[in-house]
């Protein structure tokens, strides 16, 4: 029950940060040097065609008329409307989102698959030789472009080995496995290095707790001290952890796709950039908006779900 | 107040790390300052090292191995020099990504200084005000503020400063609201300082190192969304030379010539691992 309540408290929450998010992708148009309507058109557009615009992007009207109309349409869940692929945003926005989704999910579970055996490893054996290669890690990955390590990793596994597709996404599930391959490591390799840090900090921490002492004392066999009692208490607090940084690799999503021509939705705004198609790019721009958001919720519920320390106010 | 207690609980990344002991060299720290100072060299001494112009186009010496016809990591697509395109496209890129890191540190520390010192209603309209932007992925709103205001490099400063201060901002209000409850800053209060030298002269020197720590890895994620934009054909605009465009240059031909998209993104990575060196030990001299 009380659980609940914190839920909703949360999600209660939530309305000032999703105004916040309307506001600034609604301001986006306004930073367009010069009048909007003309630039989005291009030199060769006629100044019927201009006003038109205007008219239809509502640039016409005063601007806290314009907020509201917008805010009005997005509760109607308009994004607006698409001109150069003749379509609602929002139709365009539910074809790729999927696909984002997905490689999202894959990206997080390599990171599990890459980071928490590392981080337990360098923690049970810590300033062994394993440690301190492991600690290395996030020192080099820092500074690693996820688009450039998407392209080696092309290179190596998909054109040198060919275990792979180089780019695509396919049509049956079959396709889209293979095809999610690469991107999520990418995903992964940019992610883990983070939580490889965070992981064998807390576990490090909790390897040197009382309880922990107290059950070697036992006699408990080391794996199982480790893996049984450390690793559940130390995985909590990396919850947080994860949850910010999937909230950032959010957005490298974007460039991930755009290497391994995956139709998300970073493929998807990045062609409207190249379009120039405003509306789709704001509507976009609010999706990833709003997907932290959901994120970032989904992290804090996880999080007071595992640990009966958090308060829920 | 000792500065050890005012940074010690807001570094968990270190935990358990500080094993060197006093006198001994900060490999870290040492190690980094090295390599970005060689980096920063070959930039500056660019064109000492190579005769070749990194924009002029030769068309009959299009796609040169490394090595061939004096060129010693070959030509591009446009028989360009690529070592040469390398060496200034680290000027391009270090140059936007230092600058466009002092920005945001300045104006988001200011602004965690008076949202955390004052408190109050400023304080509820700078923190709402950090979760709208903080909501978005760094990159896409940066690569939205950029679309938006049109390519080139002044688009670029402008969007990661409107995106990027907030950082500052979450890390400066944090340690004033434990800052301003020690007795040297109610010390301060209490004999009637004006409130700016209480803030500039009094606190900031106190609260500035955390940020100031951050910048460097903030700059390493500055330098790689600025590689990315270019990668994404939405940074500095050609022909200047940018890794990023190198890279995306180089995708197309992968198969034959790996060599073009791997030795720009080589530059990258080492110039970010220099970068998070330095990051690594300041942290190491501050817990000391």
């Amino acid at each position: 029950m009380k659980y609940l309540v914190y839920i909703l408290k949360r999600l209660v929450s939530l309305i000032p940060v999703l105004l916040g998010i309307s506001f600034i992708v609604f301001f986006l148009i306004r930073l367009i040097p010069g009048d909007p309507a003309a630039t989005l058109l291009g030199s060769h557009a006629t100044p019927a065609a201009i006003n038109e615009l205007r008219t239809q992007l509502g640039l016409t009207e005063p601007v806290w008329k314009q907020y509201l109309t917008f805010l009005g349409h997005l509760l109607q869940g308009n994004l607006g409307y698409s001109y150069v692929y003749n379509s609602p945003t929002v139709d365009l926005i539910k074809v790729s989102l999927p696909v984002t989704i997905w490689l999202l999910v894959a990206g997080t579970v390599f990171t599990l698959l890459i980071a928490v055996p590392l981080a337990v490893l360098a923690a049970a054996r810590r300033n062994g030789i394993a440690d301190n290669i492991i600690r290395a890690v996030p020192v080099v990955g820092l500074g690693l472009p996820a688009f450039w390590l998407g392209i080696m990793l092309i290179l190596v596994f998909g054109l040198k080995l060919g275990w792979f597709p180089v780019a695509g996404y396919g049509v049956s599930i079959a396709d889209h496995l293979r095809g999610i391959v690469l991107p999520g490591i990418t995903i992964a390799l940019t992610l883990s290095p983070i939580l490889i840090r965070s992981l064998r900090a807390s576990m490090i921490d909790v390897l040197s707790s009382d309880y922990i002492v107290t059950a070697r004392a036992k006699g408990i066999s080391t794996s199982r001290v480790v893996l049984g009692h450390a690793l559940r208490n130390a995985a909590v607090s990396s919850v947080t952890v994860l949850g910010v940084n999937i909230a950032y690799l959010t957005g490298s999503t974007l460039v991930v796709e755009r290497v391994f021509s995956l139709p998300g939705i970073g493929q998807q705004m990045i062609n409207s950039i190249l379009g120039r198609d405003f509306p789709t790019v704001q509507g976009i721009t609010l999706t990833f908006a709003i997907m932290v958001v959901v994120v970032n919720l989904l992290t804090d519920v996880t999080h007071a779900a595992l640990d009966p320390r958090v308060k829920l106010t | 107040m000792s500065a050890a207690t005012s940074i010690g609980p807001a570094l968990p990344a270190v935990t358990g790390t500080p094993r060197r002991r006093r006198g001994r060299w900060n490999v870290p720290l040492v190690a980094g300052l090295t390599l970005f100072a060689l980096i920063v060299l070959c930039a500056v001494c660019a064109p000492l090292l190579t005769s070749y112009d990194p924009i002029k186009q030769n068309l009959t010496d299009a796609f040169l191995a490394p090595g061939a016809k004096g060129h010693l990591l070959g030509t591009d697509a446009f028989g360009r020099d690529v070592f040469s395109r390398l060496l200034y496209g680290a000027r391009v890129d270090l140059r936007v990504g230092v600058l466009a890191v002092i920005s945001p540190f300045v104006i988001g520390s200011l602004l965690g200084l008076i949202a955390g010192w004052f408190g109050g209603w400023v304080d509820a309209v700078i923190s709402r005000i950090v979760d709208m932007v903080i909501a978005f992925p760094f990159l896409v709103l940066v690569i939205a503020l950029v679309f938006a205001m049109g390519p080139g490099t002044t688009s670029i400063y402008t969007a990661i400063t409107l995106v990027g201060w907030v950082a500052y901002c979450r890390i400066v209000r944090g340690q004033v609201l434990i800052a301003k409850e020690q007795e040297y800053a109610m010390a301060a209060r209490a004999s009637g300082l004006p409130t700016w030298r209480i803030l500039l002269r009094h606190l900031l020197p106190n609260v500035v190192l955390q940020a100031f720590v951050f910048s460097m890895s903030d700059i390493v994620l500055t330098l790689l969304a600025i590689v990315t934009l270019g990668f994404l054909g939405l940074g500095v605009p050609p022909p200047t030379p940018d890794w990023g465009t190198m890279i995306q240059e180089g995708q197309q031909f992968i198969l034959d010539k790996w060599y073009m998209s791997t030795i720009p993104g080589l530059a990258v990575v080492l110039t970010g691992l220099a970068l998070a060196l330095i990051a690594d030990g300041i942290v190491e001299k501050a817990n000391k």
